[in-house]
């Protein structure tokens, strides 16, 4: 398969870069500058891409590969494929759901305890030297707070598992209603957001759902709320949100994406009710190994003509 | 009656040094008792004992405030110790004991924030939450510096010291994210964890060691060279219990040296001191003793520390004794 081209939308893994040097010819997007020049040179040649949650194969790129047969992405999320594009020209589409979904829930705990427990700001005042006894800001509890998610798929439901070994009360928002779950439902995301201490983004991002946590959905969730967004940045009205931060419309939020990553607004970096990470819901070695090695076996089985381990298109 | 004859009909409490959930609710325990406020008065703590508390029933302490047995001697008339704490080394029980003095704690009411805060500081580390906001608020993910990927949590083997209150709440919390749970403790318990006899042999077949037991004679330093050669280069330790449980110069070396992964740490030897080498460490995080301060926890805490007071002067059983009498 040496001859096959692999196109690799950006850095995302060395072990997968690696592998994909081994088995194909692999093009390393970002190593071309003049993108047209590279298109124009080696379109022809590449019969795959496989791209992330920074970058992954648009209208452009598609139209500019006359070769593409599959993009496998290394991602659950599929905002950054032209999905309808691949269907209309028959590509193959592949990501990685299951392996990284109990890191992605463990993250979304891990930011809730770290914004009502402030740890990120305890930790800071400790290294600062400040600690003296007789000092005792006093925290917000986590456990038995009641917990609204946004999107209740597979995500969603490993964070209501989590959350309910603390004893917090689950509800959620979704497209529908879902069978077999107790879980209250919200058709309204508003009355979700007014009904739950803190408020947490597990839905895909699509059309119908970038800017869902809009300014009404933040006031709804008001100044004790916290908003915890392991999804997409463009989920929330980022401009928005740090208004209500800044003028404390809004308690605290824990945010792994933001809108235009790697940006993140610079006014949110003095505050202590916000904890800030790199898009890392996915980012421990184990996870990133499984989904690399289930792109790398999406790829092999479309090439050696076997049915695909995880295709969404 | 006036409020001076009324202040007088009040039982007396001593408060040699002011625990944190008798400061944020004071007005409460104003109301109800006559406070001696040895911290308010010019005099030494033993003049003042001597001058103002012969006939006190009861005091109320805490780690900071700690129940000696000079201050036992000082006081004929102690019947009831009351600490506004779960922890209760602080306090001379042998000599409560003997003196047949009851001792009362906060029972279970601080337990989930506290096994809240040991689940927050393991995830922290693994995950590197602290270390990744601090990285993001340096501006380095806009300089395109790659950022360390952290550890998987689901499938850990999570090994608990002291499966009391606290640890038990720990050990359901971490069952929920697919950790296998054992655990080490004085008696072997009704429950679905394996037991080990020996700290040592625990932290041999686990990669994360939570200490959730209570500081005795016997808990003073246990967690010492041998246990954290077993545990590991890729072991975590979180303690949330008391420092000298651990043995700490050994911990630090163990972590500079990178003979274990990583801690998360919210209580410490000789606080509010915090070992200069952690302080440069990324995979330490370090919280200053707060694991049970929240605004739930001290408001239930003030609850039940009233409560206790209110039977004992009244005659009725105690609500949380440590010793009963």
């Amino acid at each position: 398969m040496e001859s096959i081209g692999v196109l690799m939308a950006c850095p995302m893994s060395s072990y997968l870069e690696q592998e994909l040097d081994k088995r194909f010819n692999l093009y390393r997007f970002w190593n071309f500058p003049q993108k047209n020049e590279f298109l124009t040179q080696h379109a022809n040649s590449i019969r795959a891409v496989v791209g992330n949650a920074f970058a992954g194969a648009d209208a452009e790129l598609i139209d500019s590969l006359p070769k593409l047969e599959i993009v496998s992405s290394f991602s659950v999320g599929l905002d950054k494929i032209d999905l309808n594009k691949c269907k209309e020209k028959g590509i193959r589409v592949t990501n990685t759901p299951d392996v990284l979904t109990e890191d992605v829930a463990d993250l979304a705990i891990g930011l809730m305890l770290a914004v009502l427990r402030r740890i990120c700001e305890c930790d800071r005042y400790v290294r600062k030297g400040l600690w003296k006894t007789g000092d005792f800001k006093l925290t917000s509890k986590f456990s038995g707070k009641s917990v609204g998610i946004i999107g209740l798929g597979r995500i969603g439901l490993a964070i209501a598992k989590r959350a309910e070994a603390f004893g917090c009360p689950i509800s959620y928002h979704s497209r529908s209603e879902k069978p077999n779950t107790n879980y209250k439902y919200y058709s309204s995301l508003v009355e979700l957001a007014s009904n739950c201490q803190i408020l947490v983004v597990a839905c895909a991002l699509t059309p119908e759902t970038r800017h869902i946590v809009n300014r009404e959905v933040m006031e709804a969730l008001g100044p004790k709320g916290v908003l915890i967004n392991i999804g997409r940045g463009p989920h929330v009205d980022e401009k928005e949100l740090v208004s209500a931060l800044l003028e404390g419309r809004l308690g605290g939020a824990g945010l792994d994406v933001f809108e235009n990553e790697p940006e993140v607004p610079e006014q949110l970096f003095g505050l202590e009710n916000v904890v800030l990470l790199p898009h890392v819901g996915s980012g421990t070695e184990e996870t990133r190994k499984d989904m690399a090695d289930l792109v790398l076996g999406n790829l092999e089985a479309h090439f050696l003509n076997k049915p695909l381990l995880t295709p969404v298109v | 009656m006036d409020q001076s004859e009324e202040q007088i009909n009040l039982p007396e409490l001593l408060v040699i040094n002011p625990p944190p959930v008798f400061i944020v609710h004071q007005h409460q325990f104003s109301t109800k008792f006559k406070l001696l406020k040895a911290y308010e008065s010019p005099l030494s703590t033993d003049l003042f004992l001597q001058t103002h508390a012969q006939s006190t029933k009861a005091i109320i302490c805490y780690g900071k405030s700690p129940i000696t047995s000079n201050i036992l001697h000082l006081l004929p008339s102690l019947r009831l110790v009351v600490t506004a704490s779960a922890g209760f080394n602080h306090i001379d029980l042998l000599e409560c004991k003997q003196r047949g003095i009851a001792v009362v704690n906060t029972g279970d009411v601080l337990s989930e924030d506290t096994a809240d805060t040991a689940v927050g500081l393991l995830i922290d580390v693994l995950r590197k939450i602290s270390a990744g906001d601090r990285f993001v608020r340096s501006g380095n993910w806009v300089n395109k510096v790659q950022y360390p990927l952290g550890s998987r949590l689901g499938g850990r083997h999570v090994g608990i010291v002291g499966l009391g209150n606290i640890g038990l709440k720990v050990a359901t919390r971490l069952e929920a994210f697919g950790c296998k749970i054992s655990y080490n403790s004085r008696q072997k318990k009704t429950v679905p964890y394996n037991f080990y006899q020996n700290v040592c042999e625990l932290a041999l077949d686990c990669n994360i060691l939570v200490i959730c037991c209570t500081l005795t004679v016997q808990t003073h330093h246990v967690i010492d060279k041998d246990v954290l050669k077993a545990l590991g280069k890729d072991g975590i330790l979180i303690n949330i219990a008391r420092g000298p449980i651990v043995d700490e110069k050994e911990l630090v070396k163990f972590l500079v040296e990178g003979e274990i992964a990583g801690a998360g740490l919210d209580v410490f030897e000789n606080e509010p001191k915090v070992p200069q080498e952690l302080i440069s460490l990324d995979n330490v995080v370090l919280t200053p003793h707060k694991a049970a301060f929240t605004e739930e926890a001290f408001s239930d805490a003030s609850q039940i520390v009233l409560a206790n007071l209110e039977a004992f002067f009244s005659n009725k059983p105690l609500i949380s004794p440590v010793i009963d009498v």
